[in-house]
């Protein structure tokens, strides 16, 4: 086996520990009926056993793959997205050694699942490195940013278990609205995966050739069927399925093509779980969440926040800027993925600066945190892919 | 206002809650209250006691919390919006003005475009409301933090030992009860041991932990003070330089805004990965995205003038330097930096033509012409030469019968030339640009014809000298201090009493990670034999959740 065959076999070999570990952590949970706690904790050490050799493979694939490459896989869509499922279950590893809380499990590493195959449906061969990314500064400011987000989310996950508890799920509220919203929405993450993954496949192509903005002809390729046509799209592909509308020469319709079928996908799932379930996805979870201590779970959420803002401001703000001023003679440009991360920075300080007022403990801290994780996948999905700039990954 | 005096005899500054010498409650809102409020040791903030005059309104508004996050939020939003579409400087125009910017914003994005250049967004972290916004942010953060420290610095400052009985009673972890005779030195030692600082006074302990933490959000909030002051110094002239170079291999060239230095490049390289050899393993990864650039690079010699050298002069230069500027690696001196930016690959040089017969295409002589330094004139010997009359490097066409040039770069050069001959000794006169000939004076017989042209590279650099850079470092440093100090450590205290008759009274307090604070009690309680301590707050928050729960059944039973 060569290196990067085994750096990716010990990837699977981590999605798959990933993939055991929820179950039976949902198990430890759903098995804890007197409130005991006594078996939760057994299978709970069990389940974090899984966790474990799975995070540790996955820092063999990480290392592996730095090896065979000579630099640190941290320089694409499909190697960051990884790190970040990595730091994710990172994460949730430090809190449960704190909390010792199985139900955490049971909710972030599903999280981090989803975050592995959707950047799986990325390109994931080993690139070269431009000359502005070839610097130790990649690794030392990539490495603390997505080890901080990791850990951030995992206030998110603390926040969803608040959420998922407290919210009445019987009666009509906006709670509930947006709540059963998240969890839409993390279905149609897994219908992008499924999207993908069946169009890859079945091989599908279609070539197209279209006028871009700058008024010159350009050629694009499908991977989907191509439900949007770029500008004034020619086919040159013979049997390609006919675009229903056409869109004006901003906008790629390749890429929105791609969000509609996985839209599609996932909303075909989500209404055939919601039928077979017959009640909302969100109300799903309630028999698990007898026994959550509310408590508790706001304070995860909040030490969490309290390891992450200062590891963020190191390494998205000050280790950027420190890189920023090397390459580009400028420490800061108003470049958009810079935009974002002062956003995302803003956002946890005003979290933590509501905090100190009375009433924003509990509920109102779970949603905070949860849309703080929306900002930081923003940043990393929407910022990378749609809103370009220098840091736009191939 | 008047001070208040609190029935201990002390003298409060007016709009102290808790007396800042024995902790009674001043205020009959407070002496009501199960639990004291601990906040800032219940002293007097301004922006709490004064509500007058226009400068209290103002000082009120910013040192309001709501109104500083309220700040940050609009802020945040803010730059959101500005990544809707591209900013200015990001977008690429020819020309870049007003008038060329507004257009490419209406032709590439649509009436959202048009919209977007009206608001001003297309610049809108240069904007002066944005500007204006983070000054908002900056006076909200001094102002918060005095109206909060100043008081509670003096407060923690001169602490009692001795506290009343209604402070301790409002404190959310209390005990009173029986306790061993010894029990302050027992808990003295426990408490030392435990790494607090324990003061004695008559029948009281005092003991405490930590405090500094308390400082750490002014602490990081005085760091975020120096970073923005760092950036506003970058206005004032002297601190910030940010010029462009661009210089040809072979050049020299003063560098600017940096008087008596100059720089020589030697060779610019660009280099790319062939995905081959060592590079294998990138092959599929290059077949995907076609060229993957490895390096830029330009070699440079840095010279410098002798101080007492006249300005300009260039003759008595000495070496200072010689290195390659790639990106991630710029070149260093006196706070400077110069940055490998951009290139410019083959850009004309010299041209070569023959003086030719048009009829015979025989050759009368051939001329370079060095496109940075033309001659006037250029002898071809046997009695021929031709005489340079106007020279455009990048002609852009006739106004009035001239021709113009658009830039200074020889990017489309065009000669007007008077060529002599034995047989034409009045001398005839052409205009050359590439793959064309005018002739304005009449049919020719006599034409220069293009033989080959030389080209090389040329660099953009970038030059900065930055001096606020380390005060930005600092104020950066000093937020991470503040922030772990204020978030990783916290302030416990316990104050002890012994009473007349064996009882003891117990209070404890910590600003935050009261999980702790009970860690640590725990030991000293068994060590010590201390009463059982309550936990006022939970009990409360029992109560509150009782109450509302048999309203919750009483309403189910009407
Ligand atoms: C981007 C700007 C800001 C940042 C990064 C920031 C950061 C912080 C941090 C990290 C804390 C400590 C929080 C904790 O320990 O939980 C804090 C506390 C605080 N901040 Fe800010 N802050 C900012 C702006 C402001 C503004 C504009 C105000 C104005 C009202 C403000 C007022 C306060 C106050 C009153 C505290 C609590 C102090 C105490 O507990 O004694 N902050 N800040």
């Amino acid at each position: 086996m060569t290196l990067p065959e085994l750096s990716s076999s010990l990837l699977y070999v981590a999605f798959i520990a990933y993939l055991i570990a929820t179950f039976v952590f949902g198990g430890a949970v759903k098995g804890n009926k007197e409130g005991s706690f006594k078996s939760e904790g057994r299978w709970g050490k069990i389940a974090f056993i899984i966790t474990l050799i799975g995070f540790i493979a996955q820092l063999g694939y990480f290392f592996t793959r730095w090896a065979a490459t000579g630099h640190p896989p941290l320089s694409n869509m499909f190697e960051f997205t990884t790190a970040f499922g990595m730091t994710l279950v990172g994460g949730f590893i430090i809190l449960y050694l704190l909390y010792k809380t199985p139900v955490l499990g049971m909710v972030v590493l599903p999280v981090a699942l989803l975050i592995i195959a959707f950047a799986s449906m990325f390109p994931s061969e080993v690139s070269p490195l431009i000359p502005a990314l070839q610097t130790n500064w990649l690794a030392i400011h990539v490495s603390t940013t997505v080890i901080a987000e990791g850990i951030l989310a995992i206030s998110a996950g603390a926040g969803l278990i608040y959420l998922l508890k407290v919210v009445d799920m019987e009666k009509k509220s906006k709670q509930r609205f947006w709540l059963e919203t998240i969890m839409y929405s993390l279905i149609v993450v897994v219908g992008f995966v499924v999207a993908s993954t069946y169009f890859t496949l079945t091989d599908y192509q279609a070539e197209f050739t279209y006028i871009n903005k700058d008024n010159a002809e350009a050629s694009i390729e499908y991977n989907m069927p191509p439900l949007v046509g770029m500008n004034e799209y020619t086919s040159l592909t013979e049997g390609a399925m006919e675009p229903l509308l056409e869109t004006p020469a901003i906008i790629n319709a390749g890429k929105v093509t791609t969000v509609l079928w996985s839209f599609i996908v996932g909303t075909i799932l989500y209404w055939i779980i919601r039928l077979i379930a017959r009640k909302r996805i969100a109300a799903i979870f309630k028999p698990f969440l007898k026994n959550v201590n509310l408590q508790l779970m706001d304070e995860i959420n909040y030490r969490s926040v309290i390891i992450g803002f200062p590891l963020f401001t190191l390494g998205a703000l000050i280790f950027a800027m420190i890189w920023a001023q090397i390459a580009w003679s400028r420490f800061w440009g108003w470049d958009p993925k810079e935009v974002w991360a002062l956003i995302t920075w803003l956002f946890y300080a005003a979290f933590l600066h509501l905090r100190l007022g009375k009433g924003w403990q509990g509920e109102k801290s779970a949603w905070l945190a949860v849309a703080g994780f929306a900002i930081i996948m923003f940043n990393l999905v929407a910022v990378n892919l749609i809103i370009a700039g220098l840091h736009s990954y191939a | 206002m008047e001070n208040l005096v609190c029935k201990c005899g002390h003298k409060n500054p007016p709009g102290t809650i808790l007396c800042e010498s024995c902790g009674r409650s001043l205020t009959e809102e407070e002496q009501s209250k199960k639990l004291a409020d601990m906040r800032y040791e219940g002293t007097a903030r301004r922006s709490q006691t004064y509500n007058k005059s226009i400068i209290d309104k103002i000082w009120n508004f910013f040192s309001s919390v709501k109104v500083g996050v309220g700040i940050i939020v609009v802020l945040l939003v803010a730059a959101a919006i500005g990544t809707i579409l591209p900013q200015a400087q990001y977008v690429n125009v020819p020309v870049r003005n007003d008038a060329t910017l507004q257009a490419y914003y209406a032709d590439v994005y649509g009436e959202i475009g048009k919209i977007y250049y009206f608001l001003g967004l297309h610049d809108m972290y240069s904007s002066f409301w944005f500007i204006t916004l983070v000054g908002l942010l900056a006076i909200s953060l001094i102002v918060a933090s005095l109206d909060r420290f100043v008081p509670l610095y003096r407060s923690l400052k001169n602490q009692r030992v001795l506290r009343h009985r209604s402070f301790m009673n409002k404190q959310r972890i209390y005990a009173e009860g029986q306790a061993p005779d010894d029990v302050l030195v027992k808990a003295e030692e426990k408490l030392k041991e435990l790494k607090y600082n324990v003061t004695l006074d008559k029948n009281g302990l005092l003991a405490e932990k930590g405090r500094f933490s308390r400082w750490g959000p002014y602490v990081n909030h005085i760091g975020l003070i120096i970073f923005l002051s760092g950036v506003m110094l970058r206005m004032v002239p002297g601190f910030y330089v940010d010029e462009t170079l661009w210089i040809r291999e072979g050049e020299t060239r003063a560098i600017p805004e940096a008087p008596g230095y100059y720089l020589e490049s030697e060779k610019f390289t660009i280099e790319t990965y062939s995905g081959e050899g060592d590079e294998e393993l990138f092959e599929d990864a290059l077949d995907r995205v076609g060229t993957v650039a490895k390096n830029y690079q330009t070699d440079i010699v840095l010279y410098q003038t002798p101080e007492e050298s006249l300005p300009g002069a260039t003759d008595e230069m000495e070496m200072m330097k010689e290195e390659s500027i790639r990106v991630n690696q710029p070149l260093k001196f006196d706070g400077y930096a110069v940055y490998q930016m951009d290139y410019k690959l083959n850009e004309l040089r010299a041209m070569t033509f023959d003086l030719t017969d048009k009829e015979t295409d025989a050759s009368l002589g051939t001329l370079t012409i060095d496109l940075v330094k033309p001659e006037d004139s250029y002898d071809l010997g046997n009695g021929s030469k031709v005489d340079l009359l106007g020279y455009y490097p990048d002609f852009s066409g006739f106004e009035n019968g001239e021709p113009q040039t658009a830039t200074p770069v020889p990017n489309n050069p065009g000669f007007l030339v008077r060529m002599y001959t034995p047989e034409t000794p009045e001398g005839e006169v052409s205009f050359i640009v590439i793959q064309d000939t005018i002739e304005p004076l009449g049919e020719n017989q006599y034409k220069l014809t293009f033989q080959s042209a030389e080209t090389r590279h040329a660099s953009g650099l970038t030059i900065r000298k930055d001096r606020t850079l380390p005060i930005l470092g600092l104020g950066g440093l000093i937020f991470m201090i503040g922030v772990a100090q204020g978030m990783y450590f916290n302030h416990r205290r316990f104050w002890i009493q012994q009473q007349e008759g064996g009882t003891v009274l117990l209070a404890g307090h910590t600003n935050k990670n009261w999980f702790g604070l009970k860690k640590d009690l725990d030991q000293v309680s068994e060590y010590a034999s201390l009463p059982v301590y309550t936990d006022q707050q939970e009990e409360v928050e029992k109560k509150e959740k009782l109450d509302k729960e048999q309203k919750v059944e009483g309403d189910e039973l009407r």
